[in-house]
């Protein structure tokens, strides 16, 4: 069957009933439109979030234990007999030959590797006790596997090196202690050592538990503050790419035998509630979509309705049931396709607006505006459902309404 | 008689459902090529129904129609419909022409259906059956811009796009005047005089008495065919049948 007809015939159709169709086309629009506005902030926001854990974290952290306890001598031996409370005897601390294996990694790995020393510490100011995890850095490398040195507020990372037991700190815990650069604290090992260490700069992270829990300083002196000279208990590495991290660190784990954790996998408890928000992210939009092709559907039972007579003498001519209900279909689409441009353009005016939108963060005491992501696929998707929404709902009154025989209505009619 | 158009067998069309009803019981009718068919009858009797299930609008319980040949009745609902917009062409009581649509654009509607003509062929058509039944001026009217005899004229243009072999018209003039029923019938007259089967059904039996031959239905079934003499009809009105006939 001709396709033109059918367009114009339903073209005809749409166009003679200009304000049903303009409120179908309003509801495609409206749809699209704050679906997209939705996802660019959902996503923005996340993307946000992601952005600054991934910049302050170390992308795979090798750490100097392994997922699961190496069989035992003992247990080699005497397999046989129920062997408890014997010394493991892999007790050593610190990973084993650091440099040899950043050499090995460094070979194939899309990215870099940093050795430090992590411990915790309860750092004393003022008569306040504070716990903190205190993390021996080598301010050389640093750059290479965080983004530390750009988050610096006062002083710099290489400040580390031009005073003895200088430390970084975060801005929370700064403003927590009252401290300010260049002042003095004290900072008490796990082993019960107590150092007097100044504060060389602030750091501002955004994220709060790193901001007020986490310190830096020279791997030496977190070594003496741990009580373990020359220790390297922790291997910090940046990807190229951050996505491929739980990929790589599989594979690193393979590689060295310790425990290789990626930042996904130390978020899984994070990114596992934004999957869960993105579930219900997506269902409020599809069901936004879902609503707006209500529109069309009321359009297109209308139409349906007015036209038996058409519908029954263009059967009667000779068009077959299959092409007649396409004349509604592409009435539908017809509707559908423009309310979507429109979806779109009323989409990327919300998305901008929105991004001129600034909001206090109680964090950072700045106001900071509403990230938004741009995507092409918003786009696509946002109007692909919709186009979905609209032909299936005209699909069902055209269905019925061409399943009429042609006689009842030419019958009726005359 | 000449060869034969279409054909009845043993036509019948039950309604099913809570109190059975029987409209076409065992009809058996042969018409020619080029015949010009009446079927008459009362109110109720199944004359219309008959005309549907011999248009292929309606599928019958049991029979079969014969198209040119053709049985029909084991096609499916899309071959049923093919053979509509190919070989038959219905006028209605009603005109049931697409309001939105031009004269024109409702005339050439089967032939776009059936997409064998170019855009060109298609409107040269349309504009030369217009003009063929008087409405040349009137191809850019919309049917609200036309009248009734006008609207019913441009209904059997459209019926006569595709070159049908077969017209059945249901009562065309039945919501005529004078006047324009003089000039529907006297077209009919003209197509069926071209060569093409003519079948309508109609109330008034001074125009069945124009016709070549008159069917007479009571309850359903065939009681009593005149064969009619059209010459000695009144005269039609003056259409030029050269591009209906074509």
């Amino acid at each position: 069957m001709a396709t033109r007809l059918l367009f114009d015939i339903a073209w005809t159709h749409v166009t003679a009933r200009v304000r049903q169709t303009l409120v179908g086309m309003a509801g495609v629009a409206m749809g699209v439109g704050f679906t997209i506005m939705m996802a660019g902030l959902m996503q923005g926001s996340q993307i946000d979030f992601l952005r600054q854990l991934v910049d302050t974290m170390p992308h795979i952290t090798i750490q100097d234990e392994r997922r699961s306890l190496p069989t035992q001598p003992a247990d080699r031996e005497y397999g046989a007999v129920r062997m408890s409370n014997v010394t493991n005897l892999n007790n050593r601390p610190g990973i084993r030959y650091p440099e040899t294996m950043m050499a090995s990694l460094r070979s194939w790995l899309p990215g870099d590797v940093a050795p430090s020393v992590r411990t915790t510490a309860i750092i004393d100011h003022g008569g306040g006790r504070i716990g903190v995890t205190l993390t021996g850095i080598d301010p050389r490398v640093e750059a290479r596997v965080s983004k530390l040195a750009t988050q610096m507020r006062e002083g710099r990372i290489t400040d580390l090196s031009r005073a003895p037991n200088a430390i970084l700190i975060g801005e929370a815990l700064a403003e927590k202690l009252a401290v300010k650069t260049g002042n003095s604290v004290v900072l008490i090992g796990g082993n019960g050592t107590q150092v007097s260490a100044s504060v060389a700069g602030i750091f501002r992270s955004g994220l709060k538990r790193v901001d007020e829990g986490q310190i830096y300083a020279l791997t030496g002196f977190a070594q003496v503050m741990m009580g373990q000279s020359g220790v390297i208990n922790e291997l910090r590495l940046r990807l190229n790419d951050p996505l491929i991290a739980q990929q790589v660190a599989t594979q690193v784990e393979a590689q060295t035998g310790y425990k290789s954790v990626s930042w996904q996998e130390a978020n899984a408890d994070l990114l596992s509630t934004f999957a869960v928000r993105d579930f219900i992210v997506l269902t409020v939009m599809g069901a936004m979509l879902l609503t707006s092709s209500f529109a069309t559907y009321n359009i297109i039972s209308t139409i349906t309705h007015e036209k038996r007579q058409d519908i029954a003498i263009m059967k009667s001519l000779g068009m077959r049931e299959h092409a007649v209900r396409n004349i509604f279909i592409i009435e539908s689409a017809l509707i559908g396709v423009v309310g979507i441009l429109f979806g779109w353009i009323l989409g990327y005016l919300l998305c901008f607006g929105w991004s001129h939108i600034t909001i206090y963060n109680v964090l950072t005491g700045s106001n900071v505006p509403l990230q938004i992501y741009y995507s092409p696929m918003h786009y696509i998707v946002a109007g692909g459902v919709s186009l979905a929404c609209c032909t299936g709902a005209a699909f069902f009154p055209a269905r019925k309404a061409t399943r009429v025989h042609p006689v009842e209505i030419i019958r009726g009619a005359s | 008689m000449s060869e034969i158009a279409l054909q009845a067998v043993g036509l019948v069309r039950r309604l099913e459902g809570a109190i059975s009803h029987t409209l076409v019981n065992g009809i058996d009718l042969s018409v020619g090529k080029g015949e010009f068919l009446a079927i008459t009858g009362p109110s109720g009797s199944g004359k219309s129904s008959l005309l549907y299930l011999l248009g292929l609008l309606d599928a019958p319980t049991d029979g079969d129609v014969i198209i040119c040949g053709q049985p029909t009745a084991k096609l499916s609902e899309s071959e049923r419909a093919d053979i509509r917009l190919s070989r038959c062409g219905f006028v209605f009581q009603f005109h049931f022409l697409l309001p939105e649509f031009t004269s024109l654009q409702n005339v050439t509607l089967p032939m776009r259906a059936a997409g064998k003509m170019s855009e060109q062929e298609m409107t040269e058509r349309g504009l030369e059956l217009l003009a063929s039944l008087g409405l040349k001026d009137h191809a850019n009217k919309r049917p609200n811009q036309l009248s009734g005899g006008q609207r019913q004229r441009v209904a059997i243009a459209r019926a006569l796009s595709n070159r049908p072999e077969i017209i059945v018209a249901d009562e065309p003039t039945g919501a005529l005047d004078t006047t324009s029923t003089e000039q529907v019938f006297g077209i009919l007259r003209d197509i069926a005089d071209s060569g093409r089967t003519v079948v309508v059904v109609t109330h008034d039996p001074a125009l069945a008495a124009r016709a070549d031959r008159r069917v007479h239905i009571v309850d359903g079934k065939i009681h009593g065919t005149i064969e009619g003499g059209h010459a000695d009809a009144a005269p039609t009105a003056s259409v030029d049948a050269t591009a209906a006939s074509s």
